[in-house]
């Protein structure tokens, strides 16, 4: 299912690129888009795993952008 | 401007004063590396911070390795005040680089700012309670206040009002609603205090789909974001490697280490492709909220793409050209029927049916038809409407019915009834072309549209008669809907530029999926256009075509200049920086100053007042 979150002080276009290109290669996401100007993640991922695809999905941000937050 | 940004000001006003200052002491070599160290430290801590902290993640080549690297490497070839000189320049830079993308952020929020988050639901006991629109159930009732924007879908119950439909459609005059009538998500209320019965839920209402389009319009990229995307993917890595490279190779062989040394630092400054990374998804995003605030709901980048290289536009008829609302002009009676029994016969034999003319041939009888009159009601595919009316076969439609009977086809749009097998007569029709339809079709081929081409299920002299009042270039007439998908095939195989369909979307959805771009008019509170179309126009006025085609052209020229600008100066200081005629200033400015200025470049996107 489509899920949409925020992204606090993302403050880096190519970082929100690189970040889109991370969560995409997680397993079990189908697709995943980070809105630079929105500051939101789009994920489309499968239900059952989501927090352990989120968990990373955070792992990924914090590691590109560390004052970066995702809300959930 | 932010508390966190005037912090970030002071400080470099601060350091540009102890800068200057540093210029008139008259101090030694070792006192003024110190005070230099102590200025450079003052406004460039948090660049070393974030990049050892980025290499600890490994996160090599970001913005902040890059500046720490090359001021770094200033200091470490005694150019002390280049060093500070540039941190502060890209400290500045980045200040300006922040304020525009918190003003473009700001823009755009503005721009959604259409859904309210409350709703005023009415209690059992008639009082009401402000609660947020995803808790309202279908059914319920709410009330909304004159001046507040209707939160949800529903059917107005009680009280008049105009509603301002501006924030959906662009259009300035006001919708006059009274009970009955459908009251639309997004819309403010000017006058009175109406109930509205919820007819959907929050997430399917019209403003909630209107948001969502816009907001995941950035996901369907144009071959210009994508270009940029893969374009940034190999640029750093290459221009990092050739600043090593140069750092390295040239002075092996006439040596002068320092100065190859700076130069590759010149490298590094520029390698970071943040401007066009920001600016085009930017330009397109502008583009695209611009846009929806006239109306226009844009899916896409690639479909505002493909949009400025229209050549040809495909027009639907009926409801997108004309108004879609037919009169009866002429009743011709056979004998032994009148005028009013012949109306009154085809008005009873279309009495369950929805079609814009059957609508028409009730409207223009006018009186009372007892359904207890028709019965056995039957669909002639192609044809037309049978039906037993007060126990005679009765069919209408058109002229293929009574081909066998030897009667002349008429020119215009025109009914023929058979009774019993018999002709009994005919009834003409007209539809009235909207007022602004010969306007947009002049519009279109002044923004470049080389051919406009009808096509429509009407009789060919009603097709030729509209194609030439509103000067169209072609038509093709008595289409079945299966044949107005083959007829934009054969237009598609033509070649040329992109093929754009125009239609109101509940018909001719195949259609609007086979062209290149399919545009659905007047979707305005009708789910099916809205989904169908790659475009959709809010209100059903085709002069809206030009201004969308003008929008994506001008965000099509931003982007266009934004890429020049970013890459023709990177590439030059480049250059210049390799031959050794670029100082680390212009690297910076080449980096930041030209981020800047493609952002406040692409925020002329979002404004639509001057195409």
């Amino acid at each position: 299912m489509k899920k949409r979150y925020t992204i606090e002080d993302l403050c880096c276009a190519n970082c929100a690129a690189k970040m889109e290109e991370g969560i995409r290669k997680i397993e079990g996401v189908h697709s995943a888009h980070v809105n630079f100007l929105t500051q939101k993640l789009t994920l489309d991922a499968e239900d059952d795993r989501l927090d352990a695809i989120l968990d990373e999905a955070e792992r990924i941000i914090k590691k590109i952008e560390p004052d970066c937050v995702l809300q959930r | 401007m932010g508390k966190k940004e005037k912090k970030r000001l002071r400080r470099i006003l601060i350091v540009a004063v102890l800068l200057i200052a540093a210029a008139f002491l008259p101090w030694d070599r070792p006192v003024s590396l110190l005070w230099y160290l102590a200025v450079y430290l003052i406004i460039g801590w948090d660049v070393l911070y974030k990049a050892l902290r980025n290499i600890r993640r490994g996160q090599v080549f970001d913005e902040n390795f890059l500046m720490a690297i090359a001021t770094v490497g200033a200091f470490a070839t005694a150019e002390y005040a280049e060093a500070v000189f540039v941190m502060l320049f890209y400290q500045t830079g980045e200040l300006f680089q922040d304020y525009a993308v918190g003003k473009s952020r700001a823009s755009i929020a503005a721009l959604m700012d259409i859904r309210p988050d409350t709703a005023n639901l009415e209690r059992e006991n008639g009082e009401t309670e402000e609660v947020d629109p995803e808790d309202v159930a279908v059914g319920t009732v709410i009330v909304v206040k004159p001046g507040e924007r209707v939160p949800l879908d529903g059917v107005v119950l009680e009280g008049c009002s105009s509603l301002d439909t501006a924030a959906l459609t662009g259009e300035a005059l006001p919708r006059d609603v009274a009970p009955g009538d459908a009251c639309i998500s997004g819309c403010v209320n000017l006058t009175g205090v109406l109930r509205v019965r919820v007819t959907r839920a929050c997430e399917e209402s019209t403003v909630s789909k209107i948001l969502e389009m816009v907001e995941t319009a950035g996901e369907k990229k144009s071959v210009s974001e994508a270009f940029i995307t893969r374009f940034a993917r190999y640029y750093t890595p290459c221009v990092v490697l050739t600043a090593a490279a140069l750092a390295v190779i040239p002075p092996l062989f006439v040596g002068g280490w320092g100065d190859w040394f700076h130069r590759a630092l010149v490298f590094l400054v520029v390698s970071c492709p943040c401007a066009l990374v920001i600016s085009v998804p930017l330009s397109f995003f502008g583009g695209i909220g611009g846009a929806s605030r006239c109306g226009i709901l844009i899916k896409g980048g690639n479909y505002l793409e493909a949009l400025a290289k229209v050549e040809t536009v495909a027009f639907d008829k009926t409801g997108t050209l004309t108004q879609g609302r037919f009169t009866v002009t002429e009743v011709l009676p056979a004998a032994p029927f009148s005028a009013e029994s012949l109306l009154e016969t085809a008005a009873l034999a279309e009495r369950y049916s929805d079609h814009p003319i059957a609508v028409s041939l009730r409207d223009a009888f006018g009186k009372t038809l007892e359904s207890s009159r028709v019965t056995q009601v039957e669909e002639l595919a192609g044809r037309g409407v049978q039906a037993t009316v007060d126990g005679r076969t009765v069919c209408v439609g058109s002229h293929r019915l009574v081909e066998a009977m030897d009667i002349p086809a008429s020119s215009g749009t025109t009914v023929y009834v058979t009774v019993d097998g018999a002709y009994a007569g005919q009834i003409e029709l007209s539809d009235q072309l909207k007022p602004d339809a010969a306007a947009a079709i002049a519009a279109l081929k002044a923004a470049g549209v080389k051919r406009t081409v009808l096509l429509t299920g009407d009789t060919a002299a009603a097709a030729a008669d509209a194609a030439q009042a509103l000067g169209v270039d072609e038509s093709r007439a008595e289409l079945l809907p299966h044949q107005k998908v083959e007829a934009v095939e054969q237009l598609l195989a033509r070649g040329g530029g992109t093929l754009v369909f125009v239609g109101d979307g509940i018909n001719d959805a195949p259609v609007l999926t086979r062209a290149d771009v399919g545009i659905a008019m007047g979707a305005l509170g009708s789910d099916a256009a809205i989904e169908a179309a790659d475009v959709v126009l809010m209100d059903d006025r085709p002069s809206k075509l030009a201004t969308a085609i003008r929008i994506s052209r001008r965000t099509l020229r931003i982007v266009r200049q934004n890429i020049v600008l970013a890459l023709g100066v990177k590439g030059l200081v480049l250059v210049l920086g390799a031959l050794g005629y670029a100082s680390m200033w212009l690297a910076v400015f080449a980096d930041v100053g030209v981020a800047f200025l493609a952002i406040l470049n692409a925020m002329r996107c979002l404004q639509t007042k001057h195409l």
